[in-house]
């Protein structure tokens, strides 16, 4: 699915420059899930925008189902994100104009769908995270938990290849966190997409079977199946034995 | 989707959004107001003109004075001989008004030939003045005292104004009215032309007829302004003398007649009397012509300026230029101030409308990132921007609407009526500044206080008789704000133009935005 070749990205600061990746070599699987780690403003944000279309590399490729996104139009990228890309973000980012079901249709408006599709495709990705009777609730009427299921059901609705996940919990308390991490699990094993997930939290991290590290713009691959823990895997490219097979 | 959204984020800021709308609104409603308030205005400026011009004249040609000409005709109070004193004395003089040089009578034919030319025709317009008092004073060079002409009753018909010249300290009266030598062979032109007729038109075309085919006794039938035959009890059959300073000529009154020009004469006589009362047998003062089309008024106006170019030619948008009074305030406070205040409050709409969609799209970059992120194209997005824009100015629109409506009816209301005065340039006939123009008092050849001694009386006043006559040229009318659907299309059209001007730079900001930098701003 993904191959990053020598992928870097170099933000202007100042008179000088700052390089938020560099040099990064990954393969990510169709299906795989996948954490990404990394103290705050070590590139993991910039990483995940890469993976997601937003952003393009200074220098490197980035090739997503055989097409290199860097060199891509934005005309051309919008159609891809609009057709393979769910995200989901720390601060929610839900319209607060639009009720719990025109956000997650939103997400299905540039696919050119029917307006009862739309619909009927919301409420069923809504129900399948537990908000079946909160379709019509503004997210102002919602806990950040609801929030958040809002979010996943706008990435999951139109069914994409990957989802891209930044830091999901990062506003939510313990409990909740956890059961907003089982439902993506949940979803991640019923459809076999591909999901990479942003975050702090050390004990999410490990519940995949790999996490990426990143530290000050380098990467580094951590095998979570190991049998001690900080055992790093060889950087990059290995696909990890025993990803859950898509159901 | 797109209605929900837009209609939910307008109410979002609703705040703001009224302020785009009422901004928009009083742009729209100032220009409503503006726009009917100076259609009245123009509409007013057309009925004076057509009462102080004539509906059938397109054009006027004149002749003006020039300075030092047509006088000085003199009076003086004090006697030749001692055996004149405490004799009475009386005096006429008719003049060409407002002192307006005479034009040959074979131009009217040349003005007729001009390509464009429909018809023209000539007229004499006149003012006598007739003054009478009585001789006290002492006589002769190095007399000590000062004759005082001691005032007498005044003969009717008479417009009587009684003058006291301080340089010789007496009292005469002074009685005048004015004349206007009409061609019987142009009834369709003029001064009494059909649509100048306010009343009386059966009695105009029997003095027509009259004057036409009929013998020498004809000749001297008149007619009378129906205010002037009030003032001095005439009425048809009535016996009226027309004095000059060489010649009399009395007219037999057909009728009282009414025109719609407020500088109509008292009088009305065949040109050919006016012109042997004067002596100028060949010559009018004012020509009366009308254009094949109102398109064809500029072109022959220059052309009858090349032909002769000693004339006067004045048109009614000339003479536009001569109204003064509350009137003309009203215009130029429409079309200044009124226009400019429009303008200034439609681009203060314009701006605030800009910079608060601006300030909208800045407020919700990380809303446009998410769409972004989620496959939203720039140009769904700028939309979006420019449909919540349309929608304020659509809202602004009507309310300006509303409030144009409401500004053009207060107009309306609390206007009091306008005057309108037509100043002394241009319609000789009319020359309503009796102490302006060549020829009037203190113009021209010798002014009644600027005689060349003093106690002197200075001759060709004939302005000044028509302006007595007629207590000056003015016209009061009701100001109305007529509105128009034009006119509503045009502001609301701005409104909306204003919205997607704001909508568009708005948008244009927002399509600019790069999702990774939205996504990562932090509200």
């Amino acid at each position: 699915m993904y191959e990053l070749k020598k992928l870097s990205r170099v933000y202007p600061k100042g008179r000088g420059k700052v390089a938020a990746l560099s040099g990064v070599d990954l393969d990510i699987p169709d299906g795989e899930f996948i954490t990404v780690q990394g103290l705050t403003g070590h590139g993991k944000t910039t990483f995940l925008l890469m993976l997601g279309a937003l952003d393009k590399p200074t220098s490197g490729k980035i090739i997503f189902d055989g097409k290199d996104l860097g060199a891509m139009p934005e005309s051309q990228l919008v159609d891809v994100r609009a057709q393979n890309f769910g995200f989901i973000f720390q601060n929610y980012n839900l319209l607060p104009t639009l009720t719990a079901e025109e956000n997650v249709e939103a997400a299905l408006v540039p696919l050119r769908i029917p307006t009862a599709e739309r619909r009927a495709r919301s409420t069923a990705a809504l129900t399948e995270v537990g908000l079946g009777d909160r379709v019509g609730h503004f997210p102002s009427e919602m806990s950040g938990g609801e929030q958040q299921r809002v979010a996943i059901a706008r990435a999951l609705v139109k069914e994409p290849k990957v989802i891209l996940a930044d830091e999901p919990t990062g506003n939510l308390d313990e409990v909740t966190s956890l059961e907003i991490v089982a439902l993506m699990e949940k979803l991640w094993k019923q459809r076999g997409m591909t999901l990479v997930l942003v975050t702090h939290d050390t004990k999410v991290a490990r519940r995949a079977p790999r996490t990426a590290v990143i530290t000050k713009g380098k990467l580094t691959m951590r095998d979570n199946r190991a049998p001690k823990v900080g055992t790093q895997g060889p950087p990059g490219t290995a696909k990890p034995a025993g990803a859950p097979k898509p159901t | 989707m797109y209605f929900r959204y837009l209609g939910r984020e307008l109410r979002r800021r609703a705040r703001s959004a009224a302020l785009v709308a009422i901004g928009l609104a009083l742009g729209v409603g100032l220009v409503i107001t503006v726009t009917s308030y100076a259609a009245g205005v123009k509409a007013a400026q057309g009925q004076v003109l057509s009462s102080l011009y004539g509906v059938g004249t397109d054009l006027t040609v004149t002749k003006p004075p020039t300075a030092g000409t047509g006088g000085p005709f003199r009076f003086s109070g004090t006697p030749s001989s001692s055996a004149q004193a405490g004799q009475s004395f009386a005096q006429d003089n008719l003049t060409s008004a407002g002192g307006l040089t005479t034009i040959p009578a074979s131009d009217v034919s040349s003005i007729s030939n001009l390509k464009g030319v429909a018809g023209a025709t000539g007229a004499l317009a006149l003012s006598s003045v007739h003054i009478t008092g009585t001789f006290t004073g002492g006589f002769g060079p190095g007399a000590s005292a000062t004759p005082t002409p001691t005032p007498t009753p005044t003969p009717a018909p008479t417009t009587t104004a009684s003058a006291s010249p301080s340089a010789s300290g007496s009292g005469f009266g002074i009685s005048t009215f004015s004349v206007d030598g009409i061609d019987p062979t142009e009834p369709g032109l003029g001064l009494l032309s059909g649509p100048n007729i306010a009343s009386g038109a059966s009695v105009v075309q029997k003095w027509f007829s009259d004057v036409q085919s009929g013998g020498s006794s004809d000749q001297t039938l008149a007619l009378v302004s129906s205010a002037y035959a009030k003032q001095n009890s005439l009425k048809a059959g009535s016996t009226i003398t027309i004095s000059s300073t060489s010649s009399s000529t009395s007219f037999t009154v057909l009728g009282v007649v009414s025109v719609t020009e407020t500088d109509g004469a008292d009088i009305y006589i065949p040109l050919s009397e006016a012109q042997s009362l004067t002596g100028d047998t060949n010559d009018v003062n004012t020509i009366y012509v009308t254009a094949d089309t109102a398109n064809d008024i500029s072109t022959v106006q220059a052309e009858i300026q090349k032909a002769l170019p000693s004339v006067t030619v004045t048109s009614a948008s000339n003479e536009a230029s001569n109204i003064s009074g509350s009137l003309s305030t009203a215009s130029n406070l429409a079309n200044s101030l009124g226009l400019g205040l429009s303008i200034a409050v439609l681009l203060a709409a314009f701006v605030l409308a800009v910079l608060l969609t601006i300030a909208s799209v800045t407020r919700r970059v990380r809303e446009f990132g998410t769409l972004k992120a989620i496959g939203w194209h720039s140009r769904r997005i700028v939309g979006q921007v420019m449909g919540e824009a349309l929608v304020q100015g659509i809202i602004g629109g009507a309310v300006g609407i509303g409030l144009g409506v409401a500004g053009a009816f207060l107009v309306t209301k609390i206007s009091g009526p306008l005057t309108a005065t037509v100043g002394a340039t241009g319609l000789g006939s009319s020359a309503p500044s009796g102490f302006g123009g060549g020829g009037g008092f203190g113009g021209g050849g010798g002014g009644f206080f600027g005689g060349a001694s003093p106690g002197a009386f200075s001759s060709a006043p004939a302005g000044f008789a028509r302006t007595f006559a007629t207590s000056n040229h003015s016209v009061t009318l009701h100001m109305t704000a007529p509105l128009s659907l034009e006119v509503f299309g045009v502001a609301a059209g701005l409104a909306i133009v204003g919205a997607i001007i704001a909508g568009a730079i708005g948008g244009w900001r927002a399509a600019r935005l790069q999702p990774a930098v939205a996504l990562r701003r932090v509200e």
